[in-house]
């Protein structure tokens, strides 16, 4: 294991300039950093703590909506008053980790930038691996990868529990960098690499997250995921829906490299929930979906996903 | 002379009642130390370091880099330039470094050069495989006739797939030195006298001065009876550094290459009279668990046929090798039976239970406790009340009942014991066999405390141990007999020789002595009974011993018992996703000892059952032949949550107790799979014939192959 540095800083300010050295990398819960240093496929130079920041945790009411601040952990997130009252999509996310070790450790902002699952990423093939010019997992064993954006070589799937119920309830994500605090749209974090040298997040040199914010605008909303097992495993599909008087939302989880927001599944919806707008929806949603050669049923429980959660919002 | 005979119903005081395991404490406290938790004074530790590549040739090797390293005390090269690889993870190199990290960075930094071969990983692709090795086909009666004059017939293709070991403590072990020919190996293994053998001979030092020491083991299921490579390198490298070296697998090397279950793919015909009577068996199989291919499954499994013919292809791969898997074969034996039957009796109309029952006597000598548990197992299910044919469900998620039957030897395996008995009382058992976490250590006690007439508590086990009387492995539904015939033996000898020490002390003869409740007791009624305390007092300064064996004189073990198990599952037709809602197990074993441990190995069975049969299975990358999911994310065990409820039924009394102790290892692992896909058939209404019957499986079934 490579020798690295640890430093936990009190304010945001030391932990930017600390994250400014080159391998410095941020530390929140730990949950998937430290496997991925243990496994090899993370090196940093430097670890920033930023759990010692007090005001990047908790939760709380602003004008703007819920603010959440990044190192506030999922378990107690999902025991929050209006988590639980006005974003049941959240906190049936947060359920859907079914992992107490990793509820109690697992932050907002680390959730939301977790690194993919893939085979073969983590075996150290790199996120667009590539095997005689070609994708390795396009022509590997892609049971678990991307049925949509799968046109290129990247395939594998973006994992994260709280993307796709932030991005249906309208989310935003603040983010703080040398250059100042900016505020983007939560599906605005994501990208799709063209090669192992990018990264799929669009998070600039030493930014963070430093917290999300959800308006507080009365909707149905619910999260709905598909596992093999009941206990701790990775969804093979997930789906968020978010039906206001603004229009509908419908994200689905590990479909795709990035959250893949469906705007046609949404238009299904725009009218509002019954059980054949949400059948519609699902069938809208998976309409353009692309198998790979051992993915197709990933298709069809993306669509009873989006069904289901569209269901359960109603 | 003692007679060797167990206890009648009427006299036992411990033996069939619920007895919690007596390192329970220990272990759920964390004291109870296994291998990975020794640490010596100045050990070192040692990784290997694995070849990337399933089928290669090293063409060279530079260490330089890590000698050269701080803390690396030593590089051993364990397969040299020009070896041919044969599967992805082989280990070439070993490095023994001051700390486990310097360890790992040493073998990082180890180079080793491979011409790449080509591979062959997926044996599901027989006509593919470069080296696919039929056997001649195995034929009774005449089946093609019989299959041809049938009214009722059936065909389907069946698939289990490769699954591996996946024990919770890895393999490997503590080497440490005490002089140039004695080696110590705290090992995690299901073979101590074995081990000590195995690496004497390898490491050229007699096997009397290897000590092999095992108190508490993690997991082995079949695959932890070899010193392997990995425990003679680790002794190796301690005799080199003159140091203590630790030598444990990472989770990587243990599920890809210490330890798989083959492979079965099996192609089936099978026809019915009118009756529903099975007259002719077709199978065709073939499957894999390494460069060695596989050995073919018994087919049928249970029954036998008038007119029955088998061919199996054993396909080998560069994939880690197969090691005995929990009942070798027979789990696959039985999903592939199990089914194919079910899908004869859903041709012929008939609930399997009636088809099952109606075709017993096809099972042979065990036909009429299969009667008997089918029954009780019936009963337990509410089969009669709940079954319902093939399909009849209605709605997103249905229900479904599916049932299987097993069979296995179990019988004692070669064991010997000593026993001793110390005037303050205690009595002492020692017998050098492991105990993997079954509760063997237990059993021995049980037995012992039997025998004196004393409390489980009063009597001390000393085992784990290759220099205490010889024991055979653990594996293959053995040990329960083995340890309780030797201890048996030795503790009823070992009353005799108390009784002739101290009956002169007594002024009595030891005819006329018997212990019986903690007590001595004078079947004359010259004098009243005394505590067992008081009578050891008089053994005197040396204690008493005695040794037994197995085998030895008198019935104290059988071979071969039946069980059936029934499931109950759930399947959610939009996702394919299977919910265990209950599982039945009735099961057979002689003698029970302990009813608390037996039923354990049933549940904890029915566990590792569900595990197969739902989630686990060993997954090749096509390009590089390495495993992809060795690790536990997507290795996937099932948890708690998956199991459902399980109903344990141990068959008793008349009948079975007379039989003596068989063993219980195996049998109650090999049928959860098979029950548990004939009741997922019978919900969906569509064949469900793999293994796992993970959603994408099962979906693609109910959509007629289109997922």
């Amino acid at each position: 294991m490579r020798a690295f540095e640890y430093s936990s800083p009190r304010t945001t300010e030391d932990a930017i300039r600390l994250l400014s050295a080159e391998g410095a990398v941020a530390l929140a819960g730990g949950t998937d950093l430290l496997s991925l240093m243990k496994d090899g496929a993370a090196a940093p130079s430097r670890l920033v703590n930023l759990k010692a920041i007090p005001d990047l945790t908790g939760a709380h009411e602003t004008d703007g909506g819920l603010h959440i601040g990044a190192t506030t952990r999922l378990g107690p997130l999902g025991e929050h008053r209006v988590i639980r009252e006005s974003f049941p999509a959240v906190a049936q996310a947060i359920a859907g980790v079914r992992s107490r070790q990793v509820l109690s450790m697992r932050t907002v902002g680390g959730d939301l930038l977790q690194r993919p699952r893939c085979w073969y990423f983590r075996a150290g093939f790199g996120l667009v691996p590539m095997h005689d010019g070609q994708s390795m997992a396009k022509t590997g064993d892609n049971r678990y990868h991307a049925i949509f954006g799968n046109a290129g070589d990247a395939v594998f799937v973006n994992p994260s529990s709280l993307a796709p119920p932030l991005i249906a309830l309208g989310a935003s994500a603040t983010v703080l960098g040398p250059d100042g605090e900016r505020t983007v749209a939560v599906e605005d974090l994501y990208r799709t690499p063209a090669s192992s040298d990018e990264s799929e997040f669009t998070l600039g040199a030493a930014e963070i997250v430093t917290g999300v914010t959800i308006p507080m605008r009365s909707s149905s909303n619910a999260t709905y995921e598909i596992r093999n097992r009941k206990g701790f495993d990775w969804p093979l599909a997930a789906a968020s829906v978010a039906v206001s008087d603004g229009g509908a939302r419908v994200v689905l989880g590990h479909a795709a490299p990035t959250p893949w927001m469906s705007a046609a599944a949404a238009g299904a919806l725009a009218g509002g929930i019954s059980e054949a707008s949400a059948e519609a929806a699902g069938d809208a949603a998976v309409a353009d979906a692309a198998a790979l050669s051992g993915n197709g049923y990933k298709i069809q429980l993306a669509r009873v996903a989006v069904k289901r959660a569209a269901l359960a919002a109603m | 002379m003692a007679e060797y005979v167990w206890p009648a119903a009427g006299d036992r005081l411990h033996i069939g009642k619920h007895i919690s395991r007596l390192d329970g404490p220990v272990k759920a406290t964390g004291r109870a130390k296994y291998a990975y938790d020794v640490n010596r004074r100045g050990m070192l530790w040692a990784i290997m370091v694995q070849c990337p590549h399933a089928h290669a040739r090293i063409t060279s090797i530079d260490t330089s880099a890590a000698e050269a390293m701080d803390g690396v005390v030593r590089v051993h090269v364990i397969q040299d330039v020009g070896t041919e690889i044969q599967w992805a993870h082989d280990e070439i190199v070993a490095v023994a470094a001051t700390s486990e990290e310097v360890a790992r960075d040493g073998a990082a930094a180890v180079k080793i050069e491979y011409e790449v071969l080509s591979h062959f990983v997926n044996e599901r692709a027989v006509d593919e495989a470069p080296d696919a090795q039929p056997a001649q086909a195995e034929t009774t009666g005449d089946p093609a006739a019989a299959m041809a004059s049938a009214p009722t017939k059936s065909s389907g293709a069946y698939h289990v797939a490769q699954i591996a070991h996946c024990s919770l403590e890895s393999h490997g072990q503590v080497a440490e030195w005490q002089d140039e020919e004695t080696v110590t190996l705290w090992a995690s293994t299901q073979a101590i006298s074995g081990v000590a053998s195995q690496l004497g001979e390898q490491i050229g030092i007699p096997a009397s001065n290897v000590h092999v020491e095992t108190q508490y083991m993690g997991g082995g299921f079949g695959s932890k009876f070899s010193v392997d490579r990995w425990g003679v390198v680790c002794a190796q490298l301690a005799k080199d550094t003159g140091r203590p070296v630790k030598l444990m697998l990472d989770r990587d090397q243990e599920v890809s290459v210490a330890g798989a279950r083959p492979s079965t793919h099996a192609e089936v015909s099978t026809a019915a009279d009118a009756d529903g009577n099975v007259v002719a068996w077709d199978s065709k199989s073939w499957g894999s668990g390494g460069p060695a291919g596989a050995n073919s499954p018994p087919l049928p499994y249970v029954f036998s046929f008038d007119n029955q013919t088998h061919m199996h292809t054993s396909v080998p791969t560069n994939t880690g090798p197969a090691r005995a898997w929990r009942a070798p074969r027979h789990p696959q034996a039985c999903l592939v039976t199990m089914r194919a039957l079910e899908d004869l009796a859903h041709a012929a109309g008939m609930d399997p239970l009636d088809f099952f029952l109606k075709n017993i006597e096809k099972t042979g000598e065990r036909a009429s406790t299969y009667v008997e548990e089918l029954e009780k197992g019936a009963e337990l299910m509410g089969w009669r009340d709940r079954w319902r044919p093939r399909g009849s469900g209605t709605g997103t998620v249905r229900s479904g009942l599916g049932l299987a039957l097993h069979t296995w030897g179990g019988r004692g395996h070669r064991s010997n014991c000593e026993v001793l008995a110390y005037r303050d009382g205690l009595v002492e058992a020692r017998i050098g066999s492991q105990d993997l976490g079954t509760g063997t250590r237990t059993i021995i006690a049980l037995v012992l405390a039997e025998t004196f007439g004393v409390a489980v508590e009063q009597v001390k086990v000393t085992m784990g141990r290759s220099v205490l009387p010889a024991s055979g492995a653990s594996g293959g539904s053995t040990t329960v007999g083995g340890v309780s015939g030797a201890t048996r033996r030795a503790a009823l000898n070992a009353v005799d020789a108390v009784f002739e020490r101290i009956a002169p002390r007594l002024g009595t003869e030891m005819a006329n002595l018997e212990l019986r409740n903690g007590q001595l007791h004078f079947k004359d009624g010259s004098m009243a009974a005394m505590p067992w305390r008081q009578a050891a007092a008089l053994i005197g300064v040396n204690p008493v011993s005695a040794t037994g064996a197995n085998p030895g004189p008198g019935q104290l073990n059988d071979s071969g018992v039946g069980g059936i198990q029934m499931a109950d599952v759930s399947v959610d037709m939009e996702t394919g996703v299977v919910s265990i809602n209950r599982m039945v197990a009735v099961q057979d074993c002689g003698l029970i000892l302990d009813m608390k441990l037996a039923e354990s190995q049933v549940y904890g069975s029915l566990i590792m059952g569900v595990t197969y049969a739902l989630t686990e299975e060993r997954v090749f990358d096509p390009h590089t032949g390495q495993m992809l999911n060795a690790e536990m994310e997507f290795y996937k065990l099932a948890g708690i949550e998956d199991v459902g409820e399980m109903i344990v039924h141990m068959m008793t009394g008349p009948g079975y107790d007379e039989r003596g102790v068989i063993g219980l290892g195996e049998p109650p692992v090999i049928a959860p799979g098979a029950a548990i896909a004939n009741a997922a058939t019978n919900a969906t209404g569509v064949p469900i014939n793999e293994m796992p019957m993970t959603p994408e499986r099962v979906l693609a079934a109910i959509n007629g192959g289109m997922a």
